[in-house]
């Protein structure tokens, strides 16, 4: 037996596979199967589901309302639609921002001499010591009326002998994305670093040695061979913040609300969970078409690095 | 052409700082006039200051001390892209994200060439290389000595006045590299541009180069024709890095113009020789050198003038030579002989322990200064 088992390599692989694929059968597929069903069931009035096949979740989702002004059996209500355009922008919008910080300061540590990057790099990691929701928290403290920010802006229009308003940056977007941002940087830093750092140095000199200058050189040589960085700091980016719903909660209140709050709501305050799952399928689905047009665009990120 | 040297160094210091924070200079008091058209090359072990010398020319890094000056004009800091050289990387450093066309292309595109007279002169450099039908090609897809052509092809487009080279060959096996070497001096010679070639092969300086550059520790040790270094080396150390040599150790007894006598306490006897330096003064303690195929065994069995008695330590048949190994008074000795007739009696051969009497001949002993 155990004999048969050294010489059969395909036996040794599906046992080497088989804690993976257990975990993911039990925690991943049959789970996610269970939404499905609980998505196309009704809430009974005691919170529970019944179980069923309807679709009335998902058209719900998409705007049709029977809780109209002026009478009406039905009418278009955007506001789940608008919930999710919202969290698609945003996680767009903070995917920008994080790529426009995140490639300038890997650049910087990838050119800065080997002893010293070891350094930088630890000082990026630092954040991530703290708890997520502590960190939202502390910006929470910066953002607030009566925060940090609004103190020393105040301090310094005393000193300059204007009248000071203090900003209202709690509970806006811009606070969610500054939040988000925040986060999520250090997951873009860490890829664009390692493939800035796969770039030979004679490459640079190359370029330059055929007549390239600083900029020119960034555009044809850097950029195109840290692409693969870019594209993997984007997909570890882009997915968690579709999902997340602790910084709009902190830093968004009431005002901000994303597809992860309506989720964590329906399953927690509405006791809806048909209603709930319905929306977690959903935000799954829009994250898997746009990773799926943006990877089919610029593949995986390995192509080039593999070489 | 404005200038009689393409390129001239002019008492060049590069000092680098050591991790441990010693100061050192890589390349110390350089001093070479680089002829225009000319095949020349650095040659030296790793360390040797070659390969600094050549970034300095291109550009990459800038002089501590001195000025390295191109087509007459002293080049201060100016950047790469701004001197009228190219440089061949010693990894190729070739852009993996381009097409073989893309990466011979770049360098047009910096000057703002237009699109037809990017593709002409594209496409009579991979010509010039025989790399013609691989433009659409990816580095990666390329064999080792093709990649090294396309590299050649994209330093050649930009006609630069002098095309520098960095070990462009150590990556390739020896056949492709002979080939290389021919193909690369034929390509110097057709263009008639001026080729700065770093290696740490001789034979491969020896066999492509119209001077060489001998250098060790930053400095320049002999700058030469091939014929000159190999004939006529300057002290110990070119003697003993360029071919073979047999050393003794012995003392200046008297000189003149073109004959020095050395004394050699090991053999108990005096050699005549030529003298490889101006400034000998007698008793001054020096090396003497003789090239393995430079003594003769010959058959006179006793002693005499320039005639010494050895004893075979062992003989080795590679085909084209022999090469004996003798014991001379404790110094180990190797010769090298032609088997210019063919045999296969094994007493025809050199025996071991066999006493043969070899012959030194004055105009191929060198009295050098032992550094």
């Amino acid at each position: 037996m155990l004999q048969r088992f050294r010489e059969n390599k395909s036996m040794q692989g599906t046992f080497l596979a088989l804690p993976t694929t257990l975990w993911l059968f039990v925690l991943l597929i049959i789970p996610l199967f269970l939404t499905l069903v609980v998505s196309f069931g009704q809430r009974s009035p005691d919170g529970d589901v019944i179980f069923s096949f309807g679709l009335h979740n998902y058209i719900r989702l998409f705007g049709y309302s029977t809780d109209c002004p002026g009478g009406q059996t039905s009418c278009f209500d955007p506001l789940y639609v608008n919930i999710l355009w919202r969290s698609l922008t945003l996680a767009f919008n903070t995917t920008v921002c994080v790529i426009l910080l995140a490639y300038p300061l890997a650049y910087f540590i990838a050119r800065a001499h080997p002893k010293r990057r070891n350094i930088f790099l630890f000082m990026v990691l630092i954040p991530l010591w703290t708890n997520f929701v502590i960190r939202v928290y502390a910006w929470m403290m910066l953002l607030r009326k009566e925060g940090a920010i609004n103190i020393v802006l105040g301090w310094f229009a005393n000193l300059l002998g204007l009248d000071f308003t203090p900003l209202e940056m709690l509970y806006t977007p811009g606070a969610v994305l500054v939040g988000m941002v925040y986060e999520f940087l250090p997951f873009m830093i860490l890829p664009i670093y390692t493939s800035l750092e796969k770039i030979d140095n004679s490459l640079y000199e190359a370029a330059a040695d055929l007549g390239a200058n600083a900029f020119k050189t960034l555009l044809r040589v850097t950029l195109p061979l840290s692409m693969p960085g870019v594209v993997a700091g984007t997909i570890l980016v882009f997915i968690p913040v579709m999902g997340t719903f602790i910084v709009s909660d902190i830093l968004g209140g009431r005002q901000v609300i994303l597809v992860g709050n309506l989720i964590q709501r329906q399953f927690l305050d509405a006791r809806d969970p048909t209603f709930g799952s319905a929306a977690s399928l959903i935000l799954m689905v829009m994250t898997l078409i746009v990773t799926y047009f943006y990877t089919r665009k610029f593949g995986f990120g390995e192509e080039i690095v593999a070489a | 052409m404005t200038s009689e040297f393409a390129v001239e160094m002019r008492d060049v210091v590069k000092r680098f700082v050591t991790p441990e924070g010693h100061e050192i200079a890589a390349v110390d008091h350089v001093t070479m006039q680089i002829k225009n058209g000319e095949f020349f090359s650095m040659l030296g072990s790793s360390g040797c200051g070659k390969t600094t010398s050549l970034r300095m020319i291109a550009g990459f890094e800038w002089p501590s001390e001195g000025e390295v000056f191109i087509e007459g004009r002293p080049m201060g800091h100016t950047p790469p892209f701004q001197r009228k050289v190219n440089t061949v990387f010693q990894s190729y450093a070739l852009f993996q994200h381009m097409t073989v066309y893309q990466n011979v292309a770049f360098g047009l595109e910096m000057e703002g060439a237009d699109k037809s007279e990017i593709d002409k002169r594209v496409k009579r450099a991979l010509e010039m290389v025989q790399l013609t039908g691989m433009e659409r090609r990816r580095p990666r897809q390329l064999s080792g000595g093709q990649q090294q052509r396309v590299a050649v092809a994209r330093a050649l487009v930009k006609t630069p006045d002098v095309l520098l080279l960095d070990e462009p060959l150590g990556a390739l096996d020896l056949k492709l590299r002979k080939e290389m070497q021919l193909e690369l001096k034929a390509l110097q010679q057709q263009l008639g541009i001026t080729f700065i070639y770093v290696t740490h092969d001789q034979e491969e300086a020896l066999t492509m180069s119209d001077r060489i550059a001998v250098m060790s520790k930053g400095r320049v040790q002999q700058l030469a024709t091939p014929v000159e270094i190999y004939e006529r080396p300057v002290n110990k150390f070119v003697a003993d890095f360029i071919g073979e040599s047999n050393f003794f150790e012995g003392r200046i007894k008297s000189i003149s113009k073109d004959e020095a006598v050395a004394h050699i306490p090991a053999l108990n006897t005096e050699l005549k020789g030529l003298p490889m330096s101006r400034d000998f003064v007698k008793g001054e303690d020096v090396a003497i050198s003789v090239r393995p195929e430079k003594i003769r065994i010959v058959e006179n069995k006793t002693k005499g003038d320039g005639l010494f008695m050895a004893k075979v330590l062992t003989s080795v048949y590679i085909g084209s030579d022999t090469h004996v190994y003798l014991d001379l008074e404790g110094i180990r000795l190797k010769i090298m002989e032609q088997n210019r007739i063919s045999r296969l009696d094994p007493s025809s051969f050199y025996s071991k322990d066999q006493v043969v009497t070899l012959m030194f001949m004055p105009e191929n002993t060198l009295i050098l200064k032992k550094d």
